[in-house]
């Protein structure tokens, strides 16, 4: 990946060269100054624009993802089984519904708040802060991932399998294991990269090059997690 | 390239912004340079929502009140999400199309399994009970 060491003053005048960038104002004029003619659309560094196009397909992944769910839920005629109880566990004593997946919504937010503020330090170039508090990120998403593996093992021993289960409809268990499989999957991704960016931000690399737009980037990827996250808590367990 | 100013006192209100990219000083000037306190607020703001649609759950909220306040609350922390930790209500509106429109498309699949699922099921429980 080059994506930091490409440096930024090599792209800046080829994406304004038209006359007309400068008359071009916000809102619906500004768009369509963007769009008219054989130029750069995005005034934004390229990384980014390319990571919110992926992220717009990944949407897509997901969304099909929860339609697919959707659609089988609705047409299963057997009982679906209630995710309320499903998901409950037991903790001193007490019976509490969903608690674990509330716990994982929890910790994802928080995830997202401290890496909205790792962007915030790397634009204010403080080098030690910005890779602290990814780090921090990282380790709330990989406390993440680890009680989804709970949950995993939970449903495993309790026989959910892709193909059928002993709480209802067989279709809940393809559903669940697809969607929060990819969902974790994801997860994982981003605690690698975001590892790998908040090294390289310690090392003093974009300080270098000068260039601090991968943090925003790694940030947009971490945010898309935790906005898939919102849609499936609300839609897979709430609903 | 000179470094961005950093100003910590930056208005979070977009029309700073705005004014910046219409004053031509391109995109190295609209980084993230917004008060610390406006993260903690959205936070909060997550926190507060995310512990409402758990207490529709808790409390056991049934029938078209509990999906309605199911689907606010996730419309509203989606919102959220990506307007303001994605940055996206300060980047300019060719962006901001390419990323909200398409999904729209994804509502038109959802529409549309749901009246073929409906008849999957009319079918299965006339003819494969």
């Amino acid at each position: 990946m080059s994506i930091e060491i490409e440096p930024r003053a090599a792209e800046e005048p080829a994406m304004q060269p038209l006359p007309a960038a400068s008359t071009a104002g916000a809102g619906l004029s500004g768009m369509a100054a963007d769009m008219a003619g054989d130029r750069a659309m995005f005034r934004v560094a390229w990384g980014k624009a390319m990571m919110w196009i992926f992220l717009l397909s990944d949407t897509f992944i997901f969304g099909t993802f929860l339609t697919g769910y959707m659609s089988v839920r609705i047409a299963a005629t057997t009982q679906w089984p209630n995710p309320s109880e499903v998901f409950a566990l037991t903790i001193a004593g007490t019976h509490l519904p969903l608690i674990l997946i509330a716990i994982m919504t929890f910790v994802l937010i928080t995830s997202s708040g401290t890496m909205a503020m790792a962007v915030n330090y790397a634009y204010r170039r403080d080098r030690r802060k910005c890779a602290m508090l990814m780090m921090a990120t990282a380790a709330f998403g990989a406390l993440f991932v680890s009680m989804q593996a709970f949950e995993w093992s939970k449903l495993i021993a309790e026989g959910v399998r892709p193909w059928g289960n002993p709480m209802g409809s067989a279709q809940f268990g393809a559903c669940f294991f697809m969607i929060t499989g990819f969902h974790g999957m994801h997860v994982s991704a981003g605690v690698i990269y975001l590892l790998v960016v908040a090294r390289r931000v310690r090392a003093g690399r974009y300080e270098r090059s000068g260039n601090y737009d991968i943090v925003e980037i790694a940030g947009l990827y971490w945010h898309f997690v935790d906005l898939v996250w919102v849609f499936i808590f609300a839609l897979f367990y709430l609903w | 390239m000179s470094t961005p100013s950093i100003e910590i006192g930056h208005p979070s209100g977009s029309t700073a912004h705005e004014a910046a990219h219409a004053a031509g000083q391109g995109a190295a000037d609209a980084h993230q340079q917004h008060p610390l306190g406006l993260y903690f607020k959205v936070w909060g703001l997550l926190f507060l929502l995310s512990a409402f649609s758990y207490m529709v759950d808790l409390f056991q909220i049934h029938g078209v009140l509990r999906w309605g306040l199911i689907l606010a609350l996730m419309m509203a922390k989606a919102a959220l999400i990506v307007a303001v930790f994605m940055h996206l209500r300060w980047e300019r509106l060719m962006l901001i199309c390419v990323v909200v429109i398409p999904p729209l498309a994804l509502l038109v699949l959802a529409g549309m399994m749901v009246v073929e699922s409906d008849y999957v099921f009319a079918a299965r429980t006339l003819y494969f009970r």
